[in-house]
């Protein structure tokens, strides 16, 4: 039973690791690398939300009775054209604080910063 | 003019003169004309309303509600004419006076100092004439923040700290405990309105208009009950006229004023006695009332001798206020007008002194009355009023205190009464005694040398005053006695 | 025609000035045309929120697709008085922008600086005006995204820290609403607030719906920095150009509280969310631990520009005392504080950034004795200041006085006190500014310190003056907040 619905499951364990990368490292980019993961379980929560079983893509054609719910789908589109953004702002971001410090390790930021 | 003008113009008016006297700032004399013409003209207001409440009248001018059921509303009844008189009153001679002192000490921001003034008078109509607690705690902010600059006048390190302590206190208690007081108020009764016989009776319960009653009593930081005292002495920092009008006049009455609408209009005698809500404060206004005559006879600083007669003068009419009987509220109210004439003379006195012979301390005055025979005998007669002896008008007050403390049933008060004039005695008449029996350090200069005339005929005038308010106490104990529900004459 | 699109008008006009803004390069005609878009959306704000005072809610179907297909934005009382909040605030952030702009960014970059202004406009009005929860989730990133660009356009190399730090914190908020709107989705099937709340009504009991709950008032409370969830905040005030800090205090934070406001009330059943669960404990019991701690913090700092930054994170405490309390004069004291606040803490951001254009710092102690060389810009200051503390015949006295009433309505005494001690705390940081600029002497400098520019002062003063006027005419913001507040409490019953 617990099994069944494997595909929650997946996207607790990618959560949960998103989410530790993003508080536990301290590069820059590698917290953009688990905000990704950690958007991207949020992502496949909302597919498998419209799956429904046997059910196909949601396109009228004959012999077909059951269709998957396309809504989620297309509101996730948009979602990911939001994290799409996001990463790219923050890859900017990085890139420019590379510029300014020299580094995009955390602790090495903080030390600098105090020191002005 | 309708009455209703009339009050709209005395809160209102003196704010005109804020920005003339901010334009006059290159010619003083232009500048100090405009105060001068302020003053007169608000003085004269306030006595035309006179009449009408004296023979039972209450002009009353309501102008929008700030929320609902809140107006900003004025209602004229004894006790605010009386204060509003005291207060419009002694402007003018403290105006003169501050003229005298300013260029004669050679102060700087003179205009910014003149310009603070009428706010904090209008600021001062506005709580004398308030219709309801709402509209009174509106003003009794605006004037805190009207005379802080007036006590960081000098803009260094020690105005500096003393307007801070000025600041928090009053600001501090005001919101911390009183604003709480008056929103409880509101929650309880629906209405903030003063009314005679109180309006908080069947809302509440007599523990809790005990406590009600100490957020107020402490709530109002200016009336300088212990421990939320500190302020007074702390704002003698200010120039000398400032600590003359402001805190001898102005901002301790306010207090006492506030103190004395609380417990008639807001509590109700009546309410307070059935409730006994008001006991306690019976303590606390003795005690402040000794320890502050006590901390007072230790000041060699003469200012800070007279901030502390200050605080225990004040605590006279708090204590009247708590014994909550005809009585004690009519020589409060009457207490009022006597101390301020008499403070402010003394104020006066030792701005004058500090102006002619650059004296601060007590111990220094050895052989002054000499040299400044005029300033020192206006002392005299100030303290004798101020410590409650004929012909001075603080015998009449202090005597219906006392009178009230036997109608309220607590003899032992009068007690408490009566060792304070003693040590009233004790720390005010050395002074003047030092002046006149004890000769003058060896390299005194020889000769007159009062302050100059500006000072001087302010100070005279107010002297004068004080004695002859042992001759005008009855009508205006008279004036009075509609507040309350037991008629009494002096 | 125009009249029955207006709703769309709204979050429509500056999302297309945004791009054209970018096409006409020329900074004055960015900054023209991003003025007048500012202006057009405060009149429609004005008859939109008169229409929906007067008529009653107003509903529009954009693309006329009728919902729950379609997306559906609703403007009532509430979001009404916000997009009005918002517009006013833009239409006079906008002319005090330009000169600062010109100074903190630069003449060359000028036009994307008004091109992001714009789209952070129009996801905050979008917030506001969308009846669509998932619609929601859209603008809240467009205003994020635009607004961590905003941030790091500061002249400080640490705005580029802060805005990368607000980017985490704010797409882990995003994404927690992206999720709890999702789980309501799975529960009902729907994205349309009124629908949700019409059928969440029967299965509010259900672990689904919980989940989904805790996860958006979660993602919002990052968003509107509830202590402890604030962190991003002050550097980010801090360190963002003195223009954007303005438009941020005084909107972003209070839209996400708006957000909190529609979520907690009219999505969910308010007897229930409050009732089982205890949320309003843990509201009122984090918004107090802000009041203090953020007070107590800002009193420390050193820099003018963060210590207001701290005191905007306890601000923010006492809309959500007021969301807490539950009961009427709360909630107006709360509604009625998110635009009060605004106003007080524009006109002080304001006033800082017309400190730092002349100063080129706002250090406290370099800005001994300042206050007698730009005697209107410190006078507004102290103006806004007096609101933040709450001095009668200012803004802030109104909401405080309403909160009051509401803590002891429901006889929370210790709530009351605290209101009170939380004004008094910040007598002492407002205090602190104004102790140095007036009393402390100035330190000799080559050249004498010039009084703002006109361009910066006169919205400064129209912001301190809104903070005089709201305080002695209280018909529109305590009328108004009170109507919303009897709306959303009426929702619930």
């Amino acid at each position: 039973m617990a099994l069944g619905l494997y595909s929650y499951w997946v996207v607790i364990v990618l959560m949960m690791a998103g989410f530790y990368i993003v508080i536990a490292s301290s590069n820059l980019i590698k917290k953009i690398a688990g905000l990704n993961i950690f958007q991207g379980s949020v992502f496949i929560f909302y597919i498998s939300l419209g799956k429904v079983e046997d059910g196909t893509a949601p396109i009228l054609a004959s012999g077909y009775e059951s269709y998957s719910n396309p809504l989620p789908h297309v509101l996730i589109l948009t979602a990911i054209v939001v994290g799409v953004a996001t990463t790219a702002l923050a890859v900017a971001l990085v890139a420019r604080i590379h510029d300014a410090y020299g580094t995009i390790e955390e602790d090495d930021i903080h030390g600098q910063d105090e020191s002005l | 003019m309708t009455p209703a003008m009339t009050i709209l113009f005395a809160v209102f008016g003196p704010l005109v003169a804020v920005p003339l006297i901010a334009l006059a700032d290159r010619s003083p004399n232009l500048r100090e004309a405009v105060t001068l013409v302020t003053a007169t003209t608000l003085f004269l207001l306030v006595l035309s309303l006179l009449p009408l409440v004296s023979a039972g009248d209450r002009p009353a001018v309501a102008l929008w509600e700030l929320m609902p059921g809140l107006a900003l509303a004025f209602e004229v009844e004894p006790l605010g004419m009386l204060f509003s008189l005291v207060a419009a009153g002694l402007w003018l001679p403290t105006a003169v006076y501050a003229i005298g002192y300013m260029r004669g000490h050679h102060e700087e921001h003179q205009t910014r100092f003149f310009a603070c003034f009428p706010i904090a008078l209008a600021a001062a109509m506005g709580i004398a004439f308030a219709a309801n607690m709402f509209t009174l705690f509106i003003f009794y902010e605006l004037l805190t923040l009207a005379t802080y600059p007036l006590v960081a006048h000098h803009q260094d390190e020690a105005a500096k700290r003393g307007a801070r302590v000025y600041f928090a206190t009053l600001i501090g208690t005001s919101i911390g405990l009183q604003l709480l007081a008056i929103v409880w108020t509101w929650q309880a009764t629906g209405t903030l309105d003063f009314r005679e016989g109180g309006i908080l009776a069947g809302h509440i319960g007599s523990g809790a208009a005990a406590v009600l009653l100490a957020l107020y009593m402490f709530g109002i930081g200016k009336a300088a009950l212990m421990p939320f005292h500190r302020w007074l002495p702390s704002a003698m920092v200010a120039p000398t006229p400032v600590s003359a009008l402001l805190h001898a006049v102005a901002v301790v009455k306010a207090g006492v004023f506030t103190v004395l609408k609380v417990v008639v209009y807001v509590f109700g005698l009546d309410f307070l006695q059935e409730t006994s809500a008001s006991d306690w404060l019976l303590f606390v206004a003795s005690f402040t009332l000794i320890s502050a005559s006590l901390i007072a006879l230790t000041r060699n600083n003469l200012k800070a001798r007279l901030a502390y007669s200050t605080i225990s003068q004040l605590a006279y009419i708090v204590l009247g206020a708590a014994l909550a009987t005809g009585l004690g509220v009519v020589g409060g109210g009457l207490h009022i007008v006597m101390h301020a004439f008499g403070k402010i003379t003394l104020f006066f006195c030792a701005g004058a002194i500090l102006v002619a012979a650059h004296k601060t301390d007590v111990d220094q005055l050895n052989g002054l009355g000499r040299r400044m025979p005029i300033t020192m005998l206006a002392f005299l007669l100030a303290a004798i009023s101020v410590i409650g002896l004929p012909p001075g008008g603080g015998a009449w007050s202090k005597f219906l205190l006392a009178a009230g403390t036997v109608q309220a049933d607590y003899p032992w008060l009068m007690a408490v009464y009566m060792l304070s004039s003693l040590l009233n005695i004790a720390y005010l008449l050395p002074i003047p005694g030092r002046a006149f029996f004890l000769p003058p350090p060896a390299d005194a200069p020889r000769g007159l040398q009062e302050a100059p005339l500006a000072c001087l005929i302010p100070l005279v005038f107010t002297a004068l005053g004080s004695i002859a308010l042992f001759f005008a106490a009855e009508p205006i104990a008279e004036l009075l006695m509609p507040i309350t529900t037991a008629g009494v004459t002096p | 025609m125009i009249a029955a699109n207006l709703p769309a008008l709204q979050v429509v006009l500056p999302l297309i000035a945004a791009p054209l803004c970018l096409l006409l390069r020329r900074e004055w005609a960015a900054w023209t045309l991003a003025t007048a878009v500012s202006w057009m959306c405060l009149a429609i704000a004005v008859l939109l929120l008169d229409q929906a005072l007067h008529v009653g809610p107003i509903r529009y179907f954009m693309g006329g697709w009728a919902p729950p297909w379609g997306i559906e934005y609703r403007i009532d009382a509430l979001n009404g008085f916000v997009l009005l909040l918002l517009c006013a605030i833009a239409a006079v952030t906008l002319p005090y922008a330009r000169r600062s702009v010109l100074e903190e960014i630069g003449r060359e970059r000028a036009y994307l600086f008004y091109t992001v202004l714009l789209l952070c406009f129009t996801g905050l009005l979008g917030i506001t005006a969308t009846g669509d929860a998932f619609n929601l989730f859209v603008f809240l990133e467009i205003s994020s995204l635009s607004s961590y660009i905003l941030i790091s356009m500061g002249r400080d190399r640490r705005a580029l820290t802060a805005s990368y730090q607000y980017l985490i914190m704010g797409t882990i908020g995003g994404t927690f609403v992206l999720i709890g709107v999702g789980y309501l989705y799975a529960a009902t099937g729907t994205l349309n607030m009124l629908d949700l709340a019409d059928r969440l009504a029967a299965i509010s009991d259900s672990r689904t719906v919980r989940t989904g709950y805790a996860f958006i008032l979660v993602g919002l409370s990052l968003k509107l920095a509830l202590f402890p969830l604030h962190l991003w905040l002050p550097n980010a005030y801090t360190y963002a150009p003195s223009a954007v800090t303005v438009f941020l205090a005084a909107t972003s934070t209070k839209v996400a509280v708006y957000a909190m406001l529609r979520f907690a009330f009219t999505v969910f059943d308010v007897s229930h969310a409050f009732g089982d669960i205890g949320l309003s404990r843990i509201l009122l019991l984090l918004a107090a631990a802000g009041i203090v701690f953020a007070s107590i913090t800002a009193i420390v700092q050193s820099d003018v520009k963060r210590s207001f930054a701290y005191s905007s994170v306890a601000q923010v405490g006492y809309m959500i005392l007021g969301i807490g309390l539950l009961n009427l004069p709360g909630l107006t004291g709360g509604i009625a504080h998110l635009f009060n606040h605004a106003l007080a803490k524009g006109a002080i951001f304001m006033a800082l950034g017309c400190i730092a254009l002349r100063l080129r710092s706002v250090q406290l102690q370099d800005m001994a004795g300042i206050g007698w060389q730009m005697p209107w810009t410190m006078g507004a200051l102290v103006i806004g200041g007096l609101s933040l503390i709450g001095v009668p015949l200012t803004a802030g006295f109104i909401s405080k006085w309403y909160l009051l009433l509401g803590a002891l309505e429901q006889e929370q005494w210790l709530l009351a006190l605290l209101i009170l001690g939380g004004s008094l705390l910040a007598v002492i940081y407002v205090w602190r500014v104004i102790e140095a600029a007036y009393l402390q002497p100035a330190p000799a400098r080559q050249a004498p310190v010039q009084e703002a520019p006109l361009g910066m002062l006169v919205p400064t003063w129209l912001l301190a003056l809104a903070n005089l006027y709201f305080g002695v005419h209280t018909e529109v913001t305590v009328g108004v907040a009170s109507q919303a507040a009897r709306l959303l409490l009426g929702a619930a019953s």
